[in-house]
């Protein structure tokens, strides 16, 4: 079962200075690369997995990537927390404050709502292990992104942080799918 | 798993479901006095349950201290753990 802990992992700064932010930001809230994806796709995999390492690691790392949704969407918090209607349809937000006001939603940077089919579980754990190494390496690519577009040296160091947990994650399942190959193997 | 691990790990499991129904009980009511004090000594059962628990057996979160080596990822998974 799960605990909540009343702190983040890592802190969420916002200078305010880039609104337009959190409409993109909502790319990794809930987008198909998204922190949430992430949290769905490896909790529902770890179930079929054939060995303890490779279900604590999809427990570990999903259990973590929900930590990463709740700093995402801290920053989006922030970031329109007090802001106009006026000022949020000029960066964008017009649909989202129409239909949510500024209350988050899973939606990506486009507003399309999140779907499970955005992810795969199978009972080969070769085919799941591979597609959580492409998983952190689209969310790496789309952090990477985001940065470029932010102005924002709080939001900037906060994503930089996700950015080399994304790294860490596809070490660690690169390990996982080697453990499993050799189990398979043996 | 033992009948004795077994047994003790259900008596974790109520209390903890018990701290949580008073967690969710006293959000709505902070003031209520008695329900603090039941979910207070609810706590301190299921921490001190835990600990024997985490002694015996092994970990059940991954922020307990371990023997070498690493325990954790070897306990039982909740999800094939026989409950009858």
């Amino acid at each position: 079962m799960w605990s909540y802990q009343k702190y983040l992992q890592y802190p969420a700064k916002v200078s305010k200075t880039d609104l337009e932010m959190a409409k993109l930001l909502y790319a990794q809230y809930a987008g198909p690369d998204s922190e949430l994806g992430a949290a769905v796709r490896y909790l529902t995999q770890r179930y079929t997995m054939p060995t303890d390492e490779a279900k604590a690691t999809l427990t570990d790392i999903g259990t973590e990537e929900l930590a990463h949704w709740e700093i995402i969407a801290t920053l989006i918090y922030k970031l329109v927390n007090g802001v106009s209607p006026k000022k949020l349809q000029q960066a964008g937000l017009g649909a989202h404050y129409a239909q949510h006001g500024r209350a988050l939603y899973p939606h990506d940077a486009a507003g399309v709502p999140f779907t499970a089919a955005y992810l795969q579980s199978h009972e080969d754990p070769i085919a799941n292990l591979q597609e959580d190494l492409a998983a952190e390496e689209k969310a790496r690519a789309t952090y990477e992104n985001l940065i470029e577009l932010s102005n924002d040296q709080g939001i900037i160091e906060t994503l930089s942080f996700l950015r080399e947990r994304e790294v860490v994650h596809f070490q660690r399942f690169g390990e996982t799918l080697n453990i499993v190959r050799d189990h398979l193997n043996k | 798993m033992t009948a004795e691990q077994l047994s003790l790990l259900k008596e974790i499991m109520a209390y903890r479901f018990s701290v949580l129904e008073f967690n969710l009980y006293l959000n709505t009511h902070p003031r209520d006095r008695g329900a603090l004090e039941k979910y207070n000594k609810y706590v301190k059962e299921l921490r001190d349950l835990c600990f024997e628990y985490q002694k015996k057996y092994g970990p059940l979160t991954a922020t307990f201290p371990s023997e070498f080596p690493w325990e954790y990822y070897s306990t039982p998974w909740p999800w094939q753990i026989n409950y009858d």
